[in-house]
């Protein structure tokens, strides 16, 4: 009874549903809204249309056509989030956060008495009182032994509930589930104990390991033996050490400007300097990797001699390495990451000079970036501003293809000078549809404005977003 | 083509013309080494067309030719052989070579496929080899080994008069060196960005034939440097594009403290420390009243530490370098004490300068420059 796991439930739909009055009870779908995005959360009232996290957008229109689509606000999550790991820090600092909506808590770091299932219940009840009243999403608690019965219990648990396995009940619970269930168990790895007649976890416990490690591999095969006789070592590791950190995106179409793939690099290398210094990270090896438009996916990676945490390091070794794909057939794909972390940078000698060693006549035909594809925007502009005006075109299609434009996203929060707060309920066609409503209001009114409504701006999420 | 050497002479001649022989030649003629005999005079010449070395001695030539044999077979047969006269001789597409009753027979390679060597360009000014070649190595140390960074891969020189600046980096330190020499003119005034690589070894092997003379051109304007002392030359093909520009701005103008350690005790104490920084983690340094503290290693990693006497002038600073950045620096100095000065900020490269005593003062000759480590974030 050492180990308790919380998820969320549904939680970036719970959150739309919460901030958007008129949605709740409804489908919800939260994800990429670009013709080749997928699902990040589906609502439960979408699940019952068979919607899925990881699902093609696309194949979630067909099965859900009616439900609301929206792209997601991430600062909120993120708010949301923070508020609901502060709480499990404050029970135990044993806390291993998983994702956004999911942590592990070791309870051996709290103050409870002992840990017999009263206590240990009356403070799950309370945690979940709490994020309930003061978040507005819900929570669902597994407590148990391990992590692995922790998991399944909170899975169990779902949604908006609570079950403790108590000590010597694991395996009553654990047998009749299917081996998918089991950390580390695939669809592949499913598929192969499937044909040994092995179905249940409870099947599994029937196998004996020599034949399991001749079936899955050694290490692999030493772990399902033991999961499935629920004998789960693992600690809550409150440090989970990053390995790399990287950025990607998938692009709306194929991209095969040479030009534009070379801005898209470096817009990526700069948010993922921007992710390193966040974090503290430096790193010595930056990987390029690209999908192309045959979902050929391909990586490349150099290593330096020292760690970096330098935008135009990076951009620069990325650039480098797009050179040495052939990228004619269009990508689909980009991605710059950074591996072998460390916590210190060799800055160079130059890194303070605004690259001075750079060829100032390279410098000005990387400036034409969008003249050359998208025609410059005024031939009576004066000539010296050109330059500039080619970068801002340019910009706004690496801004586009990154999804990173500020249009009407489906879902985003707008303010209007006279209506007031409200969501981007759709767009397109020069207009954009608002409804007005907040977490504190009735269901509001939708109202339809020009795109360019000067009345109509983007808006910070709504401050009573986590109520006090 | 028919002549007599002795062995050492022949040996040495092959072997500082072969050591610039290409290992894979991309055209099998250029592992060749090419030998012409004329009037008492035998040369040994090879050529990559980047770098072409030729040495030229007195003999006692027979009959005049040109051949071309198979460079690293020639050193190796050269450097074997009793210490007996040599006789060298050409029939047809064979050598013969014969030492006291050793007896080689080499096949030729096609003569008139080998490129035309470069003209030695006219001489730019002299100096003398020794002082040349510890310049040349100073400076090396800081040159940079990656070739998708051509243009640091070299050694700027520049003459301006009397005065010649020799400068290498590797964008993580710099080093600068001056010197003075003979110019051909007083007012000669030239920059050339040469391969690291390819003048050191040349200012080496140079180095004990009294003076060495620096030539500047080559047919195509400034393309070329040659570097000639003792009937030895070598040239190279200069690297092409602009070195940092402006370097001197690197530099920092300010000095906020200056610290003086003696240079074996630190270079030591670095080598021992930088046991447990793995990977070229950082050896942090604390510069404080009288001492400097070294350091490396951190959390659960293994952890070393020692402090050092020092003549600390200034605020207490400290910071953290790469080992084998300070050790290059350090270890190319030649003094008996490191004068290092340090802006007001840990982030602001340092620069190490030798000095003879703990009071002396730099003379700015040579001048190390190393960027530190920081954290990130």
């Amino acid at each position: 009874m050492r180990v308790l796991h919380l998820d969320l439930d549904a939680f970036f739909a719970s959150v739309e549903q919460r901030d958007k009055p008129s949605l709740r009870g409804r489908p919800v779908i939260v994800g990429g809204i670009g013709p080749r995005g997928v699902v990040s959360t589906a609502s439960y009232e979408a699940r019952t249309f068979g919607v899925r996290s990881a699902m093609s957008m696309s194949e979630a229109r067909a099965r859900c056509p009616h439900a609301a689509y929206l792209a997601g606000r991430f600062a909120v999550y993120r708010e949301v989030s923070e508020f609901v790991m502060d709480q499990l820090r404050a029970i135990s600092p044993l806390l291993e956060p998983l994702s956004l909506d999911e942590a592990f808590v070791d309870l051996g770091g709290s103050d409870l008495p002992d840990l017999s299932p009263g206590p240990v219940r009356k403070l799950a009840d309370d945690l979940r009182a709490t994020i309930r009243a003061r978040t507005g999403v819900t929570a669902s608690v597994g407590v148990a032994s391990s992590k692995l019965m922790a998991k399944i219990a909170s899975e169990q648990a779902k949604p908006d509930g609570m079950v403790v396995i108590e000590p010597g009940a694991e395996l009553d619970v654990l047998h009749p589930l299917s081996v998918r269930a089991l950390p580390g168990v695939g669809p592949a790895t499913a598929a192969r104990l499937a044909r040994l007649g092995v179905k249940t976890v409870g099947d599994l416990a029937r196998i004996t390991e020599p034949d399991l490690v001749d079936l899955v591999g050694a290490a692999h095969g030493g772990m399902l033996h033991r999961l499935a006789r629920a004998r789960d070592e693992r600690a809550v590791s409150t440090e989970r050490e990053s390995k790399s950190i990287s950025v990607e995106d998938t692009f709306d179409r194929d991209v095969t400007d040479p030009t534009l793939l070379a801005a898209l690099v470096t817009r990526l290398a700069e948010k993922l300097a921007e992710r390193m210094n966040a974090s503290g990270h430096s790193g010595r090896t930056i990987t390029l990797k690209t999908r192309l438009h045959d979902f050929t996916t391909l990586s490349r990676s150099a290593t330096l001699p020292a760690p970096t945490d330098d935008p135009r390091t990076v951009s620069r070794v990325a650039s480098r390495l797009l050179s040495e794909i052939d990228v004619t057939g269009g990508v689909r794909l980009l991605g710059v990451g950074v591996s072998g972390l460390s916590d210190w940078v060799q800055d160079d000698l130059f890194g303070t000079e605004p690259e001075a060693a750079e060829d100032p006549g390279e410098r000005s035909a990387g400036g034409f970036v969008g003249v050359r594809t998208d025609g410059a925007s005024g031939e009576d502009a004066p000539a010296d501003a050109v330059p500039s005006d080619g970068d801002r075109a340019g910009d706004v299609r690496v801004g586009e293809l990154l999804h990173e434009t500020q249009a009407w996203v489906p879902g985003m929060d707008v303010v209007h000078d006279e209506h007031g707060p409200g969501w981007v309920w759709g767009s397109g066609l020069g207009r954009v549809t608002v409804r007005f409503e907040t977490a504190g209001t009735p269901p509001g009114p939708v109202r339809t404005f020009a795109a360019d409504d000067p009345a109509l701006s983007p808006a910070r999420p709504h401050p009573q977003a986590l109520s006090e | 083509m028919k002549f007599r050497l002795d062995r050492d002479v022949l040996a040495d001649a092959v072997a500082w013309t072969a050591r610039t022989l290409p290992n894979r030649p991309t055209v099998p003629v250029l592992a060749g080494l090419r030998i012409d005999a004329s009037d008492g005079q035998v040369s040994f010449s090879s050529f990559d067309y980047e770098v072409s070395g030729r040495v030229s001695l007195d003999a006692d030539v027979a009959d005049g030719g040109t051949v071309l044999v198979s460079g690293r077979l020639l050193a190796d047969i050269a450097k074997s052989l009793p210490n007996k006269p040599v006789d060298l001789h050409s029939d047809g597409s064979k050598v013969t070579i014969t030492c006291g009753s050793a007896r080689f027979t080499l096949l030729t390679l096609p003569v008139e496929e080998y490129p035309e060597l470069p003209e030695l360009p006219a001489a730019s000014g002299t100096i003398e080899g020794t002082a040349f070649a510890e310049a040349v190595a100073q400076v090396a140390v800081a040159a940079g080994k990656d070739d998708m960074l051509p243009t640091l891969t070299g050694i700027r020189i520049e003459i301006e008069g009397e005065k010649v600046t020799l400068a290498a980096t590797d964008r993580y330190r710099m080093a600068v060196r001056e010197l003075t020499w003979q110019p051909g003119r007083p007012d000669l005034s030239a920059i050339a960005l040469v391969p690291a690589r390819t003048l050191v070894d040349a200012a080496k092997t140079l180095a004990s034939s009294g003076q060495v003379t620096v030539a500047l051109g080559g047919d195509s304007g400034d393309s070329l440097i040659g570097v000639a002392a003792g009937g030895r030359h070598t040239t190279s093909r200069l690297i092409d594009g602009e070195w940092v520009p402006n370097y001197r701005r690197i530099f920092p103008t300010e000095t906020a403290t200056v610290a003086r350690v003696e240079i074996s005790t630190l270079i030591e104490s670095v080598k021992r420390v930088a046991l447990v920084a793995e990977r070229n983690t950082p050896v942090r340094l604390s510069f404080d009243e009288g001492q400097v503290v070294l350091e490396a290693g951190s959390g659960e990693d293994a952890q070393a530490s020692e402090a050092l006497q020092a003549e600390v002038d200034g605020p207490a600073i400290a910071t953290g370098f790469n080992p084998t950045y300070l050790l290059d620096g350090l270890q190319a100095l030649g003094t008996t004490f490191a004068h290092l000065s340090f802006t007001e900020t840990p982030m602001k490269p340092v620069v190490i300068q030798g000095v003879d005593s703990a009071e002396s003062e730099p003379d700015g000759g040579y001048r190390y420059l190393a960027m530190p480590i920081r954290l990130s974030g």
